[in-house]
């Protein structure tokens, strides 16, 4: 690791701040991405500004018909909240799929919307649930806010405060596990707003990160049912190919894990 | 068996230390006056080094010094050595490129080291070597076997035409023509056996001191053998005679092989070690471990079995292409070659073999033994070729073993080796029997009613180890003798010391040694302990692999223990005025048998010390030494079935059960008995569904990280169900046979059978990844 400057924020307005004064500096949420890649020496910023003490900046609320997570809140907690649990099960479950219990216990949904890796699995449920990017700044729609791989419609310095979620009528997800970093080789959310709108999104399949996937869409909206997606075909082209899942194979997962994700949604 | 006895489960002594963080490893040493060494490795599978500029280096804060290879090569350091000589087929030696320790003109793999900077610390050597320019001129590489032996091809020594190490034969190949002749059916197989990366939780580490007043250097170092480390590096690197090196092999955190060989970190530590005059410090981290720490496997395989019209296999033929990587490593030549064909027999009776062995340069890391070496290729090979052969012939799998069986010993196989004992039949009884093989098809039908594909697969695997009679591997080629030497030590006030040449990584001696000593004495494991892992107070020592510390470091062991239980039997006898003969040991006291005189064992250590009453002539003190010689290998064997079921929508596997049937001979303690088949198992499933050390076609290595090359994990593998079946080694007074590699050798084709078996496809190559899987379900 390269020299830098550690700096605990005890505010959102006071990690701005330090932001605007530093030459090159870099938040830092849990740290499951940020600090591996400084400790390879790919990344060497000036100074590190912690947000993961900024109590405003942690917690699962339910009110009304929002789930809303605050930035800097772990993945475990989320897996673990009974407001979570409660209004959409499907996300709580989603935390609980993420890494393994050390990367839970460290890593962040702002951490990991602001990465953006186009395998993180909060990406795929932000965009099927329509939810809305909250930041110190504005609020942005989810599928304004991926940009595609490790790219987002943040500015530099800005910080994400909360990810607001609708309550959806029903939601499933399904993960395939990358076998070796436990990320997604493919994985798919599907919701059924409380308006009856169908939407679909796959993490880990495409080449430019998170997608929806209008076919899936199309034939759940005509019938609720893993069935339905029997027909469906998923083209491989576009889609990422690496040695642990080939194009074909991730295509194949699109469908396969929409079929589950819709069978857990019930 | 008493408490502490052999047989007794006993908790290992030594956990105390490692579950409270006490373990004391390589980097937990630290020396006064210290520097850290970083090296500067190559981004390029193979490149000429034009030049290296370290001018702006040398200026960076707390640097000592920047090394290259060259002037390594001038100070006369010697290159590395491969220590097994193999001879092909045309009589010709093995074809040796030359590898030094850092590279001074050409780079043959990425991760070779080029230059090495010596600073302050670790992180100001880092920052120095970003800064140093090393000018490379890339040329055209090659990582595949195939493609390195194809005309052509870019080429890695020049000693070494078409990239060929050596084509070596084994076997009658006439015999076996005519087997096939005549053969009522014959089985043909193409198989990949997929290169590893061993992954030892603790990386490698050294630090070496040079005492320049007493031209003595002190090595410590991560090795499973540190008397082979200081032979080699005296003998064959210039670094210093052995009576002036001392090699200290402390509390060493994994090794699975990829310990044993002396690799150019430690080499280059030692000469920066006189080179600056301080102490130097080297600890590999993960990404060096996965680019430097020899890999293991890497073969592709065409075999042939021929059958007689019952089944009988009558001539095997084998054709292997062996990946060595870029260049020799220690015993890389032994392991496709007597540690692989030899056991190409496996539990069958074959009357006829004939192997051919390719040895092949390519640019990747070098590959060398990993637990198991050269006989998990054999017998995932052997195994899978029985699969095959079941699935082609319509028989079921464990009868046409059965047929095949050797079942009378000892038994002479056409390929070098001499199984001593064994009962084959047993072990696949037992393990039939704990799966209910016979309610399989019942548990198929209804997983498939489930939507799941469930399949069983066999492996009947035997291995050879307590490695090895010295005479015997002096004739095929080995550079050392593979005996091991013991010290008994016991000490005025009755406690013991043993002192013993294997070194233990993992392998809980501290434990099972004592428990000779307790079931001997009849005193408690906590007045005994055991000295390993430093030159200067073990006398001698070959080190710890190939399954061989109890089966030959603990039989020298017991021939030290019966020379000081003899003369403690003479004083004993003195002292109690009773004949030798008549005293025997009873719960730590010396007794005169059928009396009740008798002497506690203390007072004889006393007595031995004190010598005022001592036998006359006898000469005062209590401690002997052994050298044990082995008189055959061992044969391991044993039966293991694996229940699984395949996902049709993903490919996964998810195991249902997994049975293992092993006969080791003599246990010592069960508990870390099972703790070795347990990591065995893993390593062996790993092997089967997720582990691959991969290249691409320039040879960058895909998988340099966790998070691409994946490790088997607790929920990857099943709960295991073990057993024994035992038949007594009779090479060895103890009876053991060994039990390190067993897991590993075995298991790989177990879980390929079943998965085989459940897609109703025979062809897919390991790791069976979820998407191959996929693949082979739905290919047309
Ligand atoms: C072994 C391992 C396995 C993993 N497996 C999975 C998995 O299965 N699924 C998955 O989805 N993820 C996985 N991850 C990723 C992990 O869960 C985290 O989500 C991710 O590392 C980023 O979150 P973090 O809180 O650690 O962010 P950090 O590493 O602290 O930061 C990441 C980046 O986001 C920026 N940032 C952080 N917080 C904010 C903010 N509030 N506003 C603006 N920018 C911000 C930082 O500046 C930095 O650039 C894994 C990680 C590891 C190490």
């Amino acid at each position: 690791m390269y020299q830098t400057t550690y700096h605990r924020a005890s505010s959102v307005d006071e990690a701005a701040s330090l932001f605007a004064k530093s030459s090159e500096a870099k938040f830092l949420s849990g740290g499951q991405t940020l600090l591996p890649v400084m400790k390879q020496r790919l990344a060497g910023p000036s100074d590190v500004i912690d947000l993961a003490k900024i109590k405003d900046m942690i917690g699962v609320e339910a009110s009304g018909d929002t789930l809303t997570i605050k930035a800097a809140t772990p993945h475990y907690d989320v897996a673990s909240s009974d407001a979570a649990k409660k209004a959409i099960p499907a996300l709580a479950y989603l935390a609980s799929l993420i890494g393994d219990p050390a990367v839970r216990y460290r890593g962040t949904i702002g951490g990991s919307i602001a990465n953006n890796d186009p395998a993180a699995d909060y990406p795929a449920s932000l965009l099927a649930l329509d939810a809305t990017v909250k930041t110190n700044k504005r609020s942005i729609a989810a599928a304004d806010f991926f940009k595609g791989l490790f790219t987002t419609a943040l500015e530099d310095g800005e910080i994400i405060t909360a990810v607001s979620f609708p309550v959806p009528a029903k939601a499933g997800y399904s993960k395939m596990p990358h076998p070796a970093s436990r990320f997604a080789l493919t994985g798919v959310f599907v919701a059924q707003t409380k308006s009856g709108e169908v939407r679909v999104a796959a993490t880990g399949a495409s080449q430019n990160g998170v997608m929806r996937v209008p076919a899936i869409e199309a034939a759940l909206k005509a019938n609720w049912s893993p069935a339905a997606i029997d027909s469906v075909s998923i083209p491989a082209s576009g889609l990422l190919a690496d040695i642990h899942g080939s194009a074909e194979y991730r295509a194949n997962l699109v469908k396969v894990m929409a079929q589950r994700a819709v069978a857990a949604a019930g | 068996m008493g408490v502490e006895g052999i047989g007794a489960r006993v908790v290992r002594k030594e956990d105390k230390r490692f579950i409270t963080g006490k373990g004391r490893y390589v980097d937990d040493i630290k020396l006064t006056g210290m520097t850290h060494a970083y090296f500067i490795r190559s981004p390029h599978a193979h490149a000429k080094v034009k030049g290296i500029d370290s001018s702006a280096a040398l200026k960076m804060p707390g640097v000592v010094a920047v090394l290259t290879g060259k002037q390594l090569v001038d100070d006369k350091v010697g290159n590395l050595i491969c220590g097994w000589a193999i001879t092909s087929k045309d009589g010709s030696p093995m074809k040796m490129g030359a590898w030094p320790a850092m590279a001074p003109e050409t780079v043959r793999f990425v991760g070779q080291a080029v230059a090495v900077v010596i600073a302050e610390s670790k992180n100001l050597a880092r920052d120095a070597a970003e800064v140093v320019v090393v000018d490379y001129e890339e040329l055209p590489a090659v990582a595949d076997m195939h493609a390195a032996i194809k005309a052509g091809a870019p080429q890695l020594h020049p000693e070494a035409p078409g990239n060929q190490v050596y084509d070596w034969v084994i076997g009658d190949e006439s015999a076996t023509d005519a087997a096939f002749a005549k053969a009522a059916n014959v089985v043909k197989l193409d198989v990949t056996n997929n290169r590893l990366a061993p992954n030892a939780m603790e990386p490698r580490a050294a630090i070496a001191d040079y005492d320049a007043a007493e031209e003595h250097f002190t090595l410590y170092t991560t090795s499973q053998n540190p008397h082979v480390a200081r032979l080699v590096l005296s003998a064959f690197y210039n670094i210093a005679p052995e009576h002036k090196l001392r090699v200290i092999a402390p509390d060493v955190g994994g090794g699975f092989g990829s310990k044993i060989f002396i690799y150019p970190e430690e080499m280059v530590a030692l000469w920066a070690s006189k080179k600056v005059g301080r102490p130097v410090k080297w600890t590999g981290d993960r990404t060096e471990a996965f680019l430097t720490d020899a890999h293991g496997r890497d073969h592709i395989t065409h075999a042939e079995m021929a059958f007689d019209a019952n089944n009988k296999i009558i001539g095997l033929k084998v054709k292997t292409y062996a990946n060595f990587g870029a260049y020799m490593s220690l015993f890389s030549s032994s392991v496709p070659t007597y540690l692989y064909a030899t056991l190409l027999s496996g539990q069958y009776n074959i009357p006829a073999i004939h192997a051919e062995v390719i040895g092949v340069y390519t640019n990747t890391t070098p590959v060398d033994a990993y637990r198991g070496a050269g006989r998990p290729e054999a017998s995932y090979l052997i195994e899978r070729l029985m699969e095959t052969a079941a699935r082609q012939l319509n028989v079921d799998p464990a009868q046409l073993r059965r047929t095949n069986f050797i079942t009378q010993f000892p038994h002479q196989t056409p390929v070098i080796m001499a199984y001593d004992t064994g009962d084959f039949n047993a072990s696949l009884d037992a393990a039939m029997k704990a799966i209910d093989y016979a309610g399989f098809p019942a548990r198929k039908a209804k997983a498939k009613a489930d939507g799941k594909l469930r399949g069983i697969g066999v492996s009947c695997y035997i291995e050879a180890c307590g490695i090895a009679p010295s005479k015997a591997v002096g004739s095929l080629g080995a550079g050392v003798g593979l005996w091991e030497s013991a010290e008994v030590r016991v000490n005025p006030v009755g406690t013991i010391e043993i002192l013993t040449g294997s070194h233990s990584h993992g392998q809980g001696h501290e434990t099972t040694f004592c428990q000779l000593v307790a079931e001997r004495l009849g005193v408690p494991i906590s007045q005994v302990s055991i000295v390993h892992g430093d030159t200067d107070k073990v006398q001698f020592g070959m080190g710890t692999y190939g399954s061989r510390s109890a089966a030959v470091g603990l039989t020298a062991i017991l021939k030290a223990m019966e020379k000081m239980e003899s003369k403690a039997k003479k004083i004993a006898a003195h002292a109690l005025e009773a004949s030798e003969g008549d005293i025997v040991i009873e719960n730590g006291e010396f007794k005169v048998a059928g009396t009740d005189k008798a002497i506690a064992f203390p007072m004889v250590a006393l007595a031995a010390y004190t010598a005022h009453n001592l036998p006359d002539g006898m000469e005062p003190g209590l401690k002997e030494s052994a050298f044990y010689d082995p008189t055959n290998f061992t044969f391991p064997a044993g039966a293991y079935i694996c229940e699984l079921e395949v996902d049709p929508g993903t490919g996964k596997t998810s195991f249902v059960n997994f049975v293992a049937a092993d006969d080791f001979g003599r246990l010592i303690n069960p508990m870390i008995v099972e703790g070795q088949v347990h990591g065995g198992l893993v390593q062996g499933i790993g092997q089967a569904l997720l582990e691959h050390a991969i290249y691409d076609a320039n040879g960058q290595p895909v998988t340099a990280s966790f998070m691409d090359y994946a490790m088997p994990r607790a929920d990857d593998v099943p709960s295991f169900n073990l057993s024994h079946t035992t038949t007594l080694c009779p090479g060895n007074p103890l009876g053991i046979k060994g039990c390190g590699e067993a897991g590993a050798i075995g298991a790989s084709a177990a879980v390929i059978n079943a998965i085989t078996d459940a897609i109703g496809k025979n062809n897919l190559e390991m790791p069976a990844t979820p998407d191959r899987v996929w693949r082979t379900i739905h290919a047309a």
